[in-house]
């Protein structure tokens, strides 16, 4: 994928807050093609990356994310991935694709039951052909802004996940209670990805590093070796 | 001559005859009733006399404040073709709107959620957040940022721990799924709040010019539209409820909380912004906070110089058998009242169904200048729109100097008995100093604030001033936020307090980069009708509208809250202001955090001998008998302090004020005298070209960045900078002779 034909979807749900904020760490960041897709829609048209981006989708007044992977939307997202798209879902984006059972775990209060925002170091694990340390750096800073990104998951799915290199982030100060410090996980096939740090938030010249912008291109670049071994 | 009443209401508990008991219990005075009475013609009905009640109530009329609000500045002298020109002033519409340039305007507002905070922190927290949100995109604007200032009794007692976190997580609930970043903020911990919190909110938002939207109902016939949530039962009365003390009975006016819904809220955002984007869509569009549909209804009629007719019935209901009084002085939140241009209805309808939102037409715009309420086809309400807004009492309090201020301001450290402390004594005083709450970092607060969404947050809390990107269009501005007010020092020197305030705001946007552009306050005082607390509101407005008018920064809003008395007593008088400025180069931001890697610490404007009314004297000695800091009209910080004018050192005053004191002066850069290039940095006494050699480093950057925004011309060279000669005589200039 070349930037020039590279197209990136970002689904707006009622109460997404992060719509923006995806939106142009892609299209100023990266200089991408993007666009929205509403959450009503049930076509994503034309689209190489699909990112559920963050927020209090529905309000999340039941469990986060737990409405919104019934939107009409979420059956395209659905096929899309089953097809072998990108998807990347960024805090709430990360519960919906969990909820939605495209990714292993589920995300639970935070430890100190109270919302945390900040910036946190987080070390990127050794997942696979793209996202890997290689690409990023070892260490990465991110904001987090969440309430429930207290990961979760059995004994059965913590061992696939590490038989199968699925996880891709974790902090170095766990800052939420997240089972084995887990910030961010793939999915088995390599091209759903979802994190509770922020890769939105931290591309700006201002933001608290820019490490955003690597984070989207590992995603991309995973796409990329997807495609190149699908190819071959 | 009377008129003839209305046709008895649908609900027969509505038509029990108005006594002079029933007008107590709703918070008028007798001689009121008989206004209420004049202006009808006749008697009102219970609906109209609740209507009445709450518009008439201090948070809707501001009865007892309005001759004194009068005072602010609403202009700004120095404003440019450029920006600053200040396109809504305060009073006229629910925000005040500042132009910042290129087209482009703010729109911001500082209100209060004190009452209903103090009986459930929770929800009235969050409802603060989300009332004074709504005033913002009224306006047409996108909100982009809030901030809050927050003051509560010691930690020590556990009701304050409850308010405490109460009152933090229900703005965090509110403001962190709505998703407007909370960028600055201020908490207090001080007896004087114990029972009685205070919780203010700002919001600040962003439009064009050509955007601005007026809570106006003009045009006959053009139908009226409820959006947003439905109306329920809570918050019933919450205006009048806020207009008086909290007693012990207060815990039991828990209906008159409201309940938040921040999912509604950001659906409803994003609907009125695109709805106010359609060219010529929305006549005129208001929200329905305090008083709800009443204050809606019949301020736009007020406004336009028209009248407006509502049909209860089509008002969307969350129960069952609500009647006429309980639908009209219901303040269920995250409603809005629009006015659209008739024949326009299926576009309105259309967006609203977009997001899944009620738009029900309940009404229409007519020439009666009369506010007319229908319910089940009988009239319940009918009343001259003009009574409940302009009409209202207003009235002159009387004010008396508290007799606390004689012995205050006889105070001294010496005649206080207060020792000199030796250096062990210093170092066990500084960590318990530092540890003092109010001292102590904040961050255990501000952490459950979401203070980066939308992604411009270039300096969050925790710094002097909130510094955010805001994006316009193509290109981008970066604007700087402070809010501060010291009580202490407003409760001993009430007129020099608030003046502190407004000049520690000023500094917190110099340490910034920033140059200061207007402002919004929100006056927390205890009961106006006792003459002492009237005496502190009246001398700390005055003390806020002669800063303003020094350091010309105009007023453009604000919001007043009284009755703020516990059992105990009233608060200290706090108006909290709140200052906006803006930042011309991302390379003028500065923060408050030491960089690591060395640097030097420079301390501007001396330290004068003085410990009056400071946390170490109030935690050793009580507060009470503290005197205020000394304050001279040369703010510190600033060259032109008082301690260079004592070593002999040249001080220095803008050319503005030196020109009209007389002395000759003559412009450092363009050589020419009385230029038309104002502000220039000149000597007082010699008039030679200034020369910034008393300050350095980072603190120099910071001042010099906000001075360059202020003459917008490039700094000389340092060594192009002359030096200054000795003052021609021995007299050191005062502060008078640069006023």
């Amino acid at each position: 994928m070349t930037p020039a034909t590279t197209n990136i979807a970002v689904v707006q749900f009622p109460g997404s807050n992060c719509d923006q904020d995806a939106f142009q760490l892609f299209a100023s960041g990266l200089g991408l093609a993007t666009r929205y897709v509403w959450h009503k829609d049930t076509r994503l048209g034309e689209a190489d990356l699909v990112v559920l981006p963050g927020g209090f989708s529905y309000g999340d007044y039941l469990r986060c994310g737990a409405i919104a992977r019934f939107s009409p939307v979420m059956g395209a997202v659905r096929e899309h991935a089953q097809r072998g798209g990108l998807v990347l879902g960024i805090c709430n984006g990360f519960q919906i694709l969990c909820e939605a059972g495209l990714l292993p775990g589920a995300l639970i209060r935070n430890s100190s039951l109270e919302y945390r925002c900040m910036t946190c170091e987080l070390r990127v694990e050794d997942a696979g052909p793209a996202f890997n340390p290689g690409a990023l750096g070892a260490r990465i800073r991110l904001p987090i802004g969440h309430g429930e990104g207290n990961y979760r998951i059995d004994e059965a799915g913590r061992a696939a996940l590490e038989a199968n290199r699925q996880v891709i982030l974790r902090y170095c100060d766990n800052p939420n209670g997240s089972f084995d410090d887990i910030a961010g996980v793939r999915s088995e096939g390599g091209n759903v990805f979802g994190m509770m740090p922020h890769p939105d938030r931290a591309f700006e010249r201002f933001h608290p590093s820019q490490d955003g912008l690597s984070v989207a291109r590992a995603v991309l670049a995973a796409g990329s070796a997807e495609f190149a071994r699908k190819s071959a | 001559m009377m008129r003839a009443g209305l046709p008895p209401n649908p609900d027969p508990a509505l038509n029990r005859p108005v006594t002079l008991d029933l007008v107590r219990q709703h918070g008028l005075l007798p001689e009121e009733y008989e206004r209420v009475r004049a202006h009808l013609g006749r008697d009102p009905t219970l609906t109209e006399l609740g209507i009445f009640s709450v518009m008439w109530s201090e948070h809707c009329s501001y009865k007892n404040t309005r001759p004194l609000l009068k005072g602010f500045p609403t202009e700004r002298a120095g404003a440019t073709g450029e920006f600053g020109r200040v396109l809504v002033r305060a009073g006229e519409e629910n925000a005040g709107i500042i132009d910042i340039g290129d087209g482009w305007a703010i729109a911001f507002k500082i209100e209060s959620h004190n009452h209903p905070s103090a009986v459930e922190p929770f929800e009235g927290a969050a409802t603060g957040v989300g009332g004074i949100i709504r005033d913002i995109f009224t306006m047409g604007a996108r909100p982009v940022l809030v901030t809050n200032s927050l003051r509560f009794g010691e930690l020590d007692s556990p009701s304050t721990r409850r308010l405490l976190r109460g009152v933090v997580a229900g703005i965090a609930h509110y403001g962190n799924c709505v998703g407007v970043p909370n960028v600055a903020g201020d908490v207090y911990f001080d007896r004087s709040y114990e029972g009685n919190p205070l919780v203010n909110a700002l919001c600040l938002g962003t439009l064009r010019h050509e955007q601005i939207r007026r809570g106006k109902a003009t045009g006959l016939g053009n139908p009226v539209y409820y959006v947003g949530a439905a109306t329920g039962r809570d918050g019933l009365g919450g205006a009048s409820f806020a207009s008086k003390e909290l007693s012990a009975e207060s815990s039991s006016d828990r209906p008159a909380v409201q309940k938040g819904d921040p999912f509604m809220e950001k659906l409803l955002i994003e609907a009125c912004l695109e709805m106010m984007a359609v060219p010529g869509l929305v006549v005129g569009i208001q929200d329905m906070g305090a008083a709800g549909l009443t204050c809606s209804t019949c301020e736009t009629a007020s406004r336009g110089g028209a009248g407006i007719e509502i049909e209860l019935d089509r008002v969307p209901q969350r129960e069952a058998g609500m009647n006429s009084y309980e639908i009209m002085l219901s303040e269920s939140q995250e409603r809005m009242l629009v006015i659209v241009q008739a024949g326009r209805e299926a576009e309105i309808e259309g967006i609203f169904a977009k997001w899944d939102l009620h738009a029900a037409r309940v009404g229409r715009v007519t020439d009666t200048g009369r506010m007319l309420v229908t319910h089940h086809g009988v009239p319940v309400a009918d009343i001259p729109a003009p009574a409940l807004t302009d009409g209202a009492p207003v009235y002159q309090r009387e004010a008396r100097r508290p007799a606390y201020l004689d012995e205050t301001s006889r105070w001294t450290a010496e005649g206080s008995g207060l020792a000199d402390l030796d250096l062990a004594e210093a170092r066990a005083a500084l960590p318990r100093l530092l540890s003092h709450p109010t001292i102590a970092s904040k961050r255990w607060i501000y952490r459950q604030f979401d203070h980066m969404v939308q992604h411009g947050t270039a300096v969050g809390p925790g710094s002097d001033a909130g510094v955010v990107r805001l994006r316009l269009g193509h290109g981008e501005k970066f604007i700087a936020i402070s809010n501060d007010c010291n009580g202490r020092y407003c409760y001993l020197n009430p007129r020099r307090g608030a003046t502190i305030a407004v000049a520690e705001c000023l500094r917190n946007l110099a340490c910034a980069g920033a140059t200061p552009l207007a402002m919004t306050d929100n006056l927390n005082f205890g009961n106006p009708y006792k003459p002492e607390v009237f005496y502190q509101l009246r001398e700390c407005v005055a003390g806020l509208a002669e800063a303003c008018r020094f350091f010309d920064v105009p007023v453009v809003g604000g919001n007043v809250s009284l009755y703020n008395e516990s059992p105990e007593g009233a608060i200290d008088p706090t108006p909290t202001v709140s200052v906006v400025g803006l930042i011309e180069r991302e390379s003028h931001i500065t923060r408050q955090f030491a960089p690591a890697g060395g640097g030097r610490l420079i301390l501007l404007g001396g330290a004068p001998d003085e410990i009056g009314a400071a946390s170490s004297s109030a935690s050793s000695t009580g507060r009470r008998r503290a005197t205020r800091p000394r304050w001279t009209w040369r703010p510190r910080g600033d060259c032109r302090a008082s301690s260079s004018a004592r070593s002999g050192r040249a001080g220095w005053a803008p050319r503005t004020t030196s020109a009209r004191a007389g002395s000759s002066w003559r412009c450092a850069r363009c050589s020419s005298a009385r230029g038309a290039r104002a502000r220039t940095l000149t000597c007082p006494r010699c008039g030679c070209p200034g020369s910034t050699r008393s300050c350095s480093g980072r603190a120099r950057a910071a001042r010099w960045s906000a001075r360059r925004l202020a003459t917008r011309r490039p700094c000389l060279p340092r060594r192009a900078r002359p030096k200054c000669p000795p003052p021609p005589s021995g007299k050191s200039p005062r502060a008078e002779d640069f006023r």
